[in-house]
């Protein structure tokens, strides 16, 4: 399968700050590969480079095999792009944002105009085209911005963080039409501040930190680095707490996490089923009640912190959710 | 499809976005719509009666002038058009297009062109209804008008370059606004410059509005043979003259915009 789209040490500064330090990637075709980090990560200005916004100060990087600095404009042929690095226009209808978009790439009018009507009945926005987006709410106004990055059917998709700010609702509607595009085939680069987006949707992970890709794989992967699974216990009395904390440190792998306050413990362990087996089996035996218990895989949450030594998200008002 | 074309073409799409958006946000139709019918009115009835112009009713005189003011602030809108579009990002969703590179600039003054006709069109009537008439032939007024939009065609791609500089649309706003009042206030738009104390005076003869507002007045039939324009170059040859500027500004920042295009867009 050949990579639609490469990247080998893409290096951008500004000023003394170093955006990009030496990004490398190779995305397969019809692939889903997520560009997981923080804010200030480098993750904008990877796909502005890719997506031929921006002139990387070294490296080299191409989009269904062009190369993005020779030739631009046949890698604009062959792309789409949405989310926080290209907008859609609030004072144009929903049809006539697509319709120019799609007169851009160099359709008719009347072509542009079919093509229009067909994306706003696919991502359910029929009903809202005529009306000016500033009118939009933020789920619709993403829909449209995704829709316009497809109208001329690319087999490349950029989409930089094209969920955030949206409420979990939006979040999940965008979610299933991004599966559904991946399914028709596309290649897709998406970034992401969350880690849970990453999860449903990536085939690939690259976390990003300070400009540089500090882990790779699927998400999976990235969980064993962290290692095992965890077992979580929500007792049924409070006084009991202290008693289930001491049996559960002997089955785990690592320390013991308990709240009183919440009668909740954690506990990383190696033997999986069998593990959690055995300390239901000894809480049992000594009339322990528990009223909910759970074998959990690590989040990427832990996975970005073991990496970086510091949390995924920023305490912006939006990621409230993603730590779920 | 050959690049000149599809630069057409493309250009077309996007002064075409330009206009509906003018159409859509109300302050933009006041800007361009009302405030030209209010300074017509406030300067024929509030000025009118106490200014005095040698051989010609003060309105005549005041007419090329308010025309000439306002189409060059009728430019402004390609700099904060630009500036907008950069901040929202829209300027991105166009270079991410397989569209022509020159058609997000030839596009946004061409519809400033358009705007400036409608302006023309909405002063005029103003005009004629508080007494302002064309006593030449309809060719020459025309060619009055043509000359109008060229030069503030030519000013818009100074703008052009101050929206892609400034990347907000109040600075350029602003900054537009402190360079166009003396512009179009030190000139012979609103008074004969021969009054004007003479460093002023020497600015005001040289300056291009004042060409441009002379050669709309000549082509309009408002002047009086018998007291002619001041006796320096750009007053008595004010077509020619016009013209000239108009070639000087667009060969100076035509280029610079397009460059400058590239390197803001390119930021961050």
């Amino acid at each position: 399968m050949d990579a639609m789209i490469t990247a080998e040490g893409l290096v951008k500064t500004y000023g003394e700050v170093r955006a990009l330090d030496g990004v490398s990637l190779a995305v397969p075709e019809g692939t889903v590969q997520c560009v997981l980090g923080p804010n200030g990560a480098g993750k904008t200005t990877a796909v502005r480079i890719l997506s031929t916004l921006l002139k990387a100060d070294a490296g080299h990087a191409t989009v269904a095999g062009i190369d993005v600095v020779t030739d631009p404009q046949s890698v604009r042929e062959k792309i789409g792009l949405s989310g926080q690095s290209a907008a859609v226009d609030e004072y144009l209808t929903g049809h006539e944002n697509l319709q120019m978009v799609g007169e851009l790439y160099g359709m008719s009018r009347g072509e542009a105009k079919a093509r229009a009507a067909e994306l706003l009945e696919q991502f359910s926005l029929t009903d809202a085209g005529g009306r000016i987006v500033k009118g939009y709410s933020g789920g619709m106004r993403r829909r449209l911005d995704l829709a316009a990055s497809l109208v001329a059917r690319p087999p490349v998709l950029f989409m930089d963080e094209p969920t955030t700010g949206l409420d979990p609702r939006a979040r999940n509607e965008l979610w299933d039409v991004i599966r559904q595009l991946v399914g028709d085939g596309a290649t897709l680069l998406l970034t992401t501040q969350y880690l849970e987006e990453a999860d449903q949707l990536a085939d690939d992970i690259i976390v990003m930190d300070h400009g540089r890709i500090i882990a790779q794989g699927a998400a999976d992967q990235l969980k064993d680095q962290v290692g095992g699974e965890r077992v979580e216990l929500t007792l049924a009395h409070g006084d009991d707490v202290a008693a289930a904390e001491a049996m559960l440190a002997g089955h785990a792998s690592g320390g013991v996490r308990a709240n009183p306050q919440t009668r909740t413990l954690a506990a990383q362990v190696s033997g999986g089923a069998a593990t959690l087996r055995k300390v239901l089996d000894a809480l049992d035996d000594a009339g322990i009640g528990v009223m909910d218990f759970g074998l959990r895989r690590p989040t990427l949450d832990d996975v970005f912190l073991t990496l970086t030594g510091h949390k995924a998200e920023d305490p912006a008002p939006t990621s409230t959710e993603a730590t779920a | 499809m050959t690049t000149l074309t599809r630069t057409f073409r493309d250009s077309r799409i996007v002064a075409r976005r330009n206009l509906i958006k003018i159409k859509r946000v109300p302050d933009l139709l006041v800007f361009t719509l009302m405030s030209p019918i209010m300074f017509v009115l406030l300067f024929a009835y509030v000025f009118g009666g106490s200014i005095a112009v040698p051989g010609v009713d003060y309105r005549e005189f005041l007419m090329a002038g308010i025309f000439a003011q306002t189409v060059i602030f009728g430019a402004t809108i390609t700099g904060a058009g630009l500036a907008e579009d950069i901040q929202k990002g829209i300027i991105d969703r166009f270079r991410s297009l397989p569209m022509s590179r020159s058609a997000v600039l030839a596009g946004r003054t061409a519809s400033d062109v358009v705007n400036n006709v409608l302006v023309i069109i909405v002063m005029s009537i103003t005009g004629l209804a508080v007494g302002w008439r064309i006593r030449s032939s309809p060719l020459e007024a025309i060619g009055g008008f043509l000359l109008l939009l060229l030069f503030a065609y030519a000013v818009s791609w100074m703008m052009a370059y101050i929206g892609l500089l400034v990347p907000s649309p109040e600075v350029v706003n602003n900054a537009s606004f402190m360079a166009i009042f003396p512009l179009t206030f030190i000139a012979n738009t609103f008074v004969p410059s021969d009054n004007l104390p003479t460093p002023l005076r020497h600015f005001a003869e040289w300056n291009p509005v004042s060409s441009v507002t002379q050669a709309a007045r000549d082509l309009f039939g408002n002047t009086d043979p018998s007291f002619p324009a001041p006796d320096v170059w750009s007053l008595q040859h004010p077509v020619l003259y016009t013209i000239i500027w108009a070639g000087i500004i667009m060969a100076i920042f035509v280029p610079l915009s397009a460059r400058q295009y590239q390197r803001t867009t390119e930021r961050g």
